[in-house]
């Protein structure tokens, strides 16, 4: 069977393969939609956190011989410190300005981080090993799946999906959810909206550096793998509606294979088919798939 | 008489005056314009700027009586940043010489702006082959290697070795194309056929789709029509999927830079063409040596030739007391260059530099016997065999 010259299995390995992508693509634009949807800042930095982690894993294993393993959860707890960092220092005597200025702000984070990173390091990338047990890869009859690519797809749909339950469906999320209507009327009632907001900008922060530990036997781990992917993700979080946490999963995975497709009937269009999508969206949806709009 | 002996020693006087204020503007200024942050910034980038400088160093850091002045800026990948700084550096700063970087796009639009300006436009790191071809100019000395080079050099190997049907990953601007198009070239000739080819966006992260649509073309060969950070990517990826284990991958652009952060165990055996190799004689490990000691890396092909091509221009500059493009450029055309780069280099018409090219092949692990030992020489291929010919060229000036 054939599509458009383009054979069943040959589609059935891309549709795989965007998921990969789409994979990435959701988790990061979950934590952009969390931090925005409470903190009202468009974190540039994104890509940056997601690049320290990816750093801070291969730094773990290369100078310390601690393993892929410890750092999946030692390297968001460092980064989400970093953050915890970032907002208190930083963050926090903007809130009040216009959306720009935590846009500058973080963006020129993300330049001295990624800048720090590649004075030391370069461009080329340092290699990681895929774990272990993950090497290696299965025979689906139509493609061969390395391991490792089918666990991306398994841990950020999980951690996705965790975080969607604890901010829709626990007495925590309630209060986030709250508090990003009105944090006046929350800490009234007596919850801690600082705090709440700092843990928030934080965990943002851990989930971009999952990504990277994730990413890290992906692609080479280089200062400039944020950058590659953080505009993209972008146009995921405006398609999917700013502040929307299932939209932004959805989105993402749904982003990952619209690419994975373009890269097989039109390869060229493939860097810029998110755009297009986001353009098009905008124009009949101005607040996104599945933002609410008011 | 009398008279005229008068008339011409005041004529004699006054050119004196006039060479003597032409002199005193002529201050030897080097704008070197690279990819300084992305993805080739690797190949030379700010390394670049360092071999550059070290020459101007070596050379005595003046020429003409004056400092010699390096300026350098990142051209972002970006055609319109590199000609308009190349345009800004001519009109404010004086550049006497335009050393323009990686990046075929840019390398383009900067030898324009050198044309017109009519100053010597040196180039290492791009490959385009138009360069010194369609687009060749009078100003434009092309230093290092070009995808004709590369394409004869791996190419033409690869063919002989039995890889007869080849699938090219293309990145897709100048640089790719004319890498896949002078590749295509040489594989036709030789008795080979094109299947199929992928062109992927410049600075592309994921290469699985584009690998396994070479895959289903059951091609021998995937040529990489690539180069820096993409082709890391790609090599690293089709280990991943298995695909060295059904196709032969063929690098028809990598620099050490490359190898190195692949490591040996990725890319044992990757049979591909450089211009120069740190370990290649003595004379080439004494200036990869002193390159170490101030970037703790070793030079890149495109590093080391920045070196030599700097310091071929100064000396020509010096030899004709003059930083005239016209006559810097005679000078270099009918001065052969003999350094730890080029033997024998030869500048010819249209612009290319003609030297030795080398065959390599990355060692196994095994085989690596100290930091950086990541080469070996398989074959030295003379410059005549590997660049342009005349009856090749389209190039106007060499007609």
């Amino acid at each position: 069977m054939e599509f458009f010259g383009i054979s069943l299995p040959g589609l059935l390995s891309q549709l795989l393969l965007g998921l990969v992508n789409g994979s990435f693509y959701a988790i990061l634009s979950l934590g952009l939609a969390v931090i925005f949807g409470l903190l009202n800042v468009i974190n540039f930095a994104h890509g940056a956190l997601f690049m320290m982690g990816a750093v801070i894993t291969w730094m773990a294993m290369n100078y310390f011989g601690i393993n892929y393993w410890v750092m999946l959860v030692v390297a968001p707890l460092i980064v989400g410190v970093f953050g915890v960092v970032i907002e208190r220092l930083l963050l926090r005597w903007i809130y009040k300005l216009d959306h720009l200025y935590g846009l500058l702000l973080t963006l020129g984070l993300t330049l001295l981080v990624e800048g720090v990173f590649r004075s030391v390091y370069g461009v080329s990338g340092l290699g990681y090993d895929t774990p272990d047990l993950l090497s290696g890869g299965t025979n689906l009859g139509f493609m061969f799946l390395p391991n490792y690519r089918a666990w991306v797809v398994v841990a950020s749909i999980t951690v996705c999906m965790l975080t969607w339950f604890v901010i829709e469906k626990t007495k925590l999320g309630a209060y986030l959810r709250a508090g990003t209507e009105n944090p006046r009327l929350v800490e009234a009632f007596g919850v801690n909206v600082p705090v709440m907001i700092t843990l928030t900008y934080a965990f943002g922060a851990a989930l971009a550096a999952f990504a990277g530990v994730l990413s890290a036997p992906v692609y080479q781990v280089s200062p400039l793998m944020g950058q590659n992917l953080i505009i993209v993700v972008f146009a995921v979080v405006v398609i999917g509606g700013m502040g929307s946490i299932m939209g932004s999963i959805l989105t993402g995975l749904g982003l990952g294979v619209v690419e994975g497709f373009t890269k097989v009937f039109y390869p060229e269009a493939s860097s810029t088919v998110v755009f297009v999508i986001m353009v098009v969206v905008l124009l009949i949806r101005p607040a996104g798939l599945f933002g609410k709009e008011n | 008489m009398k008279y005229k002996h008068t008339t011409l020693a005041l004529m004699l006087a006054a050119a004196g005056l006039a060479t003597g204020a032409a002199h005193a503007q002529e201050k030897v200024t080097i704008g070197f314009i690279t990819d300084m942050s992305s993805l080739y910034s690797d190949v030379e980038g700010k390394g670049g700027a360092t071999a550059i400088q070290m020459a101007i160093d070596d050379f005595g850091g003046k020429a003409l009586g004056q400092p010699i002045e390096l300026l350098t800026a990142d051209h972002q990948n970006k055609a319109d940043i590199a000609a308009s700084k190349a345009r800004e550096w001519i009109d404010t700063q004086g550049a006497t010489m335009i050393f323009g970087g990686t990046n075929s796009g840019t390398a383009l639009a900067t030898a324009k702006v050198a044309q017109e300006k009519k100053r010597v436009y040196i180039n290492n790191g791009a490959a385009s082959s138009a360069l010194t071809n369609e687009q060749c100019s009078p100003y434009t000395m092309h230093y290092a290697y070009d995808t004709v080079a590369l394409a004869k050099g791996t190419g033409g190997a690869v063919v002989d070795t039995g890889g007869k049907t080849w699938f090219f990953l293309t990145s897709d601007y100048a640089f790719g194309h004319a890498l896949e198009k002078d590749t295509s070239t040489v594989v036709e000739a030789k008795g080979g056929k094109i299947v199929g080819a992928v062109r992927h966006p410049l600075n592309a992260s994921d290469f699985s789709s584009f690998l396994l649509q070479a895959q289903n073309s059951k091609a021998q060969i995937l040529g990489l029509a690539n180069a820096g950070g993409d082709t890391i990517n790609a090599i690293k990826a089709a280990k991943e999927f298995g695909i060295d284990k059904t196709m032969k991958v063929a690098g028809l652009l990598v620099f050490l830079s490359d190898i190195h952060s692949l490591g040996l165990k990725n890319v044992g055996g990757l049979l591909h063409t450089t211009s120069w190799y740190w370990d290649k004689d003595d004379a080439s490990r004494k200036f990869a040596n002193a390159y170490f000691a101030k970037m703790k890396r070793m030079p890149t092909d495109v590093q080391a030739a920045d070196y030599s091509a700097t310091m071929t221009y100064l000396k020509a500059v010096a030899a004709v007391k003059s930083t005239d493009a016209d006559k810097v450029m005679e000078y270099m055309k009918k001065t052969p260059i003999n350094d730890f780069y080029a033997k024998n280099g030869v500048l010819r018409p249209d612009g290319r530099m003609v030297h030795d090219m080398y065959l390599v092949e990355a060692k196994q692990p095994a085989d690596s016997k100290k930091p950086w030992d990541y080469l070996k020489i398989v074959k030295t291929m003379p410059g005549e065999s590997v660049f342009t010919t005349k009856a090749e060229s389209k190039c106007a000036l060499w007609k």
